[in-house]
């Protein structure tokens, strides 16, 4: 017995030895690539990369160009309105599926199932539902109202709207399965306390339910967070970034500048700002969150 | 990276030679191109056995789609690991670009063999040259400044087919008026520019327009002319339909054959569509210049690049590859096939349908009369950087119902300046 037990060294040494491929890979590969990207933002990089020193340059280009500065504000709009959006949706789902009804497992299934599909999907059925010649607006005035538009997709001030509401589709039925989970993994006890003490049901959902489902709001808005940024298939299918460059993210003008324009110093910056965006909204949120957890 | 990229490179060339040692002498041509499309990949095929026949092996690289954006990345990702294909489907200024990072071979003894300088027009061969070797062989040359017309539909609203710009407008009235869309367009940058460039070149003439949009002369971007371009464009999209943002070309194409629309402004690759439809030149449908731009001609000539090797082979097959680009039996047959003219001249036109035989007519003409310029949207005439600004601007004053000339001007003004 005790010949075969592991010696005191070799359980120091053997986790960090069964961990360290996985930690050499991941510093090279995600590590060592970002610091390749930012040295590529202050390169001569253009059609091929060139790592001659070019200072900050291409990142007073970039801050100057007003296809950026509308790709930076769509991300804000799309942000917000995806990532809150899909939290409302799918917390209403949710609440209503917990309430005991019958066939929840089929309605469970019919919510979650948009996010089986890939975005390009979902972009390119959004692109034909809320085409003005194709999807809703003909088919409400073919009912006879004849004076109905939705055209938001062809207008360059409201198509940022439609890929907010096609990525809202996509990922409500999945913020709903997260939530669902949370709600029933919730001591019935303090629901039976509640009502003994006369609470109403909203007020029940809404003063103690929804609080404790705290760590789900956290790990849903990660999730949703990280969607966001890098979104890139659902434009390219939804829009591909039009009309004119009116529905641009950071992801799609990285793309075009590092890929078509040879322009690859402008795209690596443009890529190094996204990630500092990240970083800036989401290493604080993790940090509060985590510390309080700790508490 | 130079040093991570020998051993696998040693690798396969020592696979390669391996591989090869049955025909021994024979070279190999690793050719990327993105004819994938039906008269295209017929075209593409009839190259590769004409290569065969020389005892070459063809080693076919075509990557599909995005108009050879996803065909860019991958070739860049190819030469900088120090692995160049053989020749690459590249044209205009990014020629120049290539050629400056030192991977282009040269071709000046294929060029002088066949007498290049006297079949090619000096503006197209001068395209082909860096430092005055050719580095490049050309195959085709397309039109973009053409007017595409339904008559049928055209002769049922009572409208003539235009000429000029105000006639353009009357009759895009009348279509109006007789409730068909009066052009066909698509939303998206190169389309909206397709178009910008024809009201440019049928507004402020071709001198204008080679100083503007191919010398990038700050004074010409901001100029009385420039707003009389900008406004008249404006004036275009009044006659287009509601649902162009986004739309792809061919699809605007068949709504003319169809007879909802009554005409697009598109390069010549649109009359594929018409004959695939079985529609017949002249008689269904109707080629003419863009208004006011008969005596002019925007051209997108594709060419091929060749890439510098190492193996005396491939480099014998290389050449047997650009001399067979540029002899008249493929020139006339990848025409046929794809819409355009050969880019050779005095070649016997007589398989060609009236299209082809304006434009070829055109060619000629306007190349000895300074008509001839080069297309901006098909990145023949700037660096893309700077395309790709120019057709924001454009696309963005196309699009927003807020956008002013005068504002559009200094936008222009500042995208010429990109770096």
């Amino acid at each position: 017995m005790l010949s075969s037990a592991p010696s005191g060294a070799r359980v120091d040494w053997l986790p960090k030895l069964v961990v360290a491929p996985s930690f050499v890979l991941g510093f090279l590969f995600i590590y060592g690539l970002i610091l390749w990207n930012a040295y590529f933002s202050v390169s001569a990089s253009r059609m091929l990369p060139n790592y001659e020193f070019a200072g900050i340059e291409p990142y007073l280009q970039l801050f100057a160009s007003e296809r950026f500065q509308v790709a930076a504000r769509n991300l804000a709009i799309f942000g917000l309105l995806f990532i809150g959006g899909a939290l409302v949706l799918g917390l209403l789902l949710a609440v209503l599926l917990d309430q005991k009804i019958r066939n929840e497992g089929v309605l469970r299934t019919i919510y979650l199932y948009p996010m089986a599909l890939s975005f390009i999907v979902t972009g390119t059925a959004w692109k034909w539902i809320l085409n003005p010649g194709l999807g809703i607006e003909r088919t409400v005035q073919g009912w006879g109202w004849t004076n109905f538009t939705f055209d938001w997709l062809v207008d360059p001030d409201k198509a940022i709207y439609c890929v907010a509401i096609a990525g809202i589709w996509q990922s409500a039925g999945f913020v709903m399965a997260l939530f669902l989970a949370g709600l029933r993994g919730i001591d019935n006890t303090i629901i039976q306390a509640a009502q003994v003490d006369g609470a109403s049901l909203p007020r029940i959902y809404w003063r103690i339910l929804i609080p404790s489902l705290r760590p789900v709001f956290f790990s849903t808005i990660m999730v949703l967070s990280h969607i966001a940024i890098k979104s890139f298939d659902l434009v390219m299918a939804l829009t591909a970034g039009g009309p004119g460059f009116a529905t641009d993210l950071p992801a799609t003008y990285m793309y075009a500048m590092a890929f078509t324009r040879g322009q690859i110093n402008l795209g690596a910056a443009s890529a190094t700002v996204m990630l500092a965006t990240v970083a800036a909204i989401v290493v604080p949120y993790l940090y509060s969150e985590l510390r309080s957890a700790r508490r | 990276m130079r040093k991570f990229s020998l051993t696998p490179l040693h690798a396969a060339a020592a696979l390669a030679w391996v591989c090869a040692l049955g025909p021994a002498f024979a070279g190999e041509v690793e050719v990327l191109h993105w004819w994938t499309s039906g008269g295209e990949a017929k075209a593409a095929k009839a190259l590769a056995s004409t290569l065969q026949a020389k005892g070459d092996t063809w080693k076919d690289f075509a990557v599909a789609g995005g108009g050879g954006d996803s065909a860019m990345t991958v070739l860049k990702s190819r030469v900088v690991s120090g692995n160049p294909p053989s020749a690459a489907q590249i044209k205009g200024p990014s020629l120049q670009d290539w050629a400056k990072e030192g991977v282009l071979a040269n071709l000046d003894d294929v060029a002088k063999a066949d007498n290049w300088d006297a079949n090619l027009p000096k503006t197209i061969a001068d395209g082909l040259k860096f430092k005055g070797h050719y580095i490049a062989a050309p195959v085709n040359v397309h039109r973009v400044n053409w007017l595409w017309v339904n008559p049928e539909v055209l002769k049922k609203a009572g409208a003539k087919t235009p000429t000029t710009w105000p006639e353009f407008f009357a009759t895009a009235e009348a279509l109006k008026k007789a409730g068909v869309i009066p052009l066909a367009h698509g939303g998206q940058s190169w389309q909206d520019f397709t178009v910008f460039e024809s009201v440019a070149l049928g507004v402020g003439g071709a001198d204008f327009y080679r100083r503007a949009l191919v010398q990038l002369d700050p004074a010409s971007l901001k100029s009385a002319t420039m707003k009389d371009v900008l406004t008249t464009f404006k004036k275009v999209k009044d006659y287009t339909d509601r649902n162009a943002p986004g739309r792809d070309w061919n699809l605007a194409t068949s709504m003319v054959i169809r007879g909802e629309a009554g005409m697009q402004l598109m390069g010549d690759w649109a009359k594929g569509e018409f004959i695939a439809a079985g529609k017949t030149p002249g008689k269904d449908f109707q080629c003419v210049p863009a208004p006011g731009t008969a005596k002019a001609y925007t051209y997108n000539v594709d060419s091929f690049a060749m890439f510098q090797l190492k193996n005396e082979a491939n480099i014998k097959a290389q050449k047997n590859l650009a001399a067979a680009l540029m002899s008249p039996a493929f020139q006339e047959l990848f025409n046929l096939n794809k819409g355009s003219i050969p880019v050779r001249q005095n070649l016997n036109l007589d398989k060609f349908d009236n299209c082809a035989k304006e434009s070829a007519k055109d060619f000629v003409e306007t190349s000895k009369s300074g008509g001839l310029v080069p297309s901006i949207a098909h990145g023949m005439a700037v660096p893309s950087a700077i395309e790709g600004a120019l057709k924001d601007v454009v696309s963005n004053y196309w699009n927003s119902d807020k956008a002013t000339p005068e504002q559009t001007m200094d936008r222009l003004v500042a995208a010429a300046k990109t770096k």
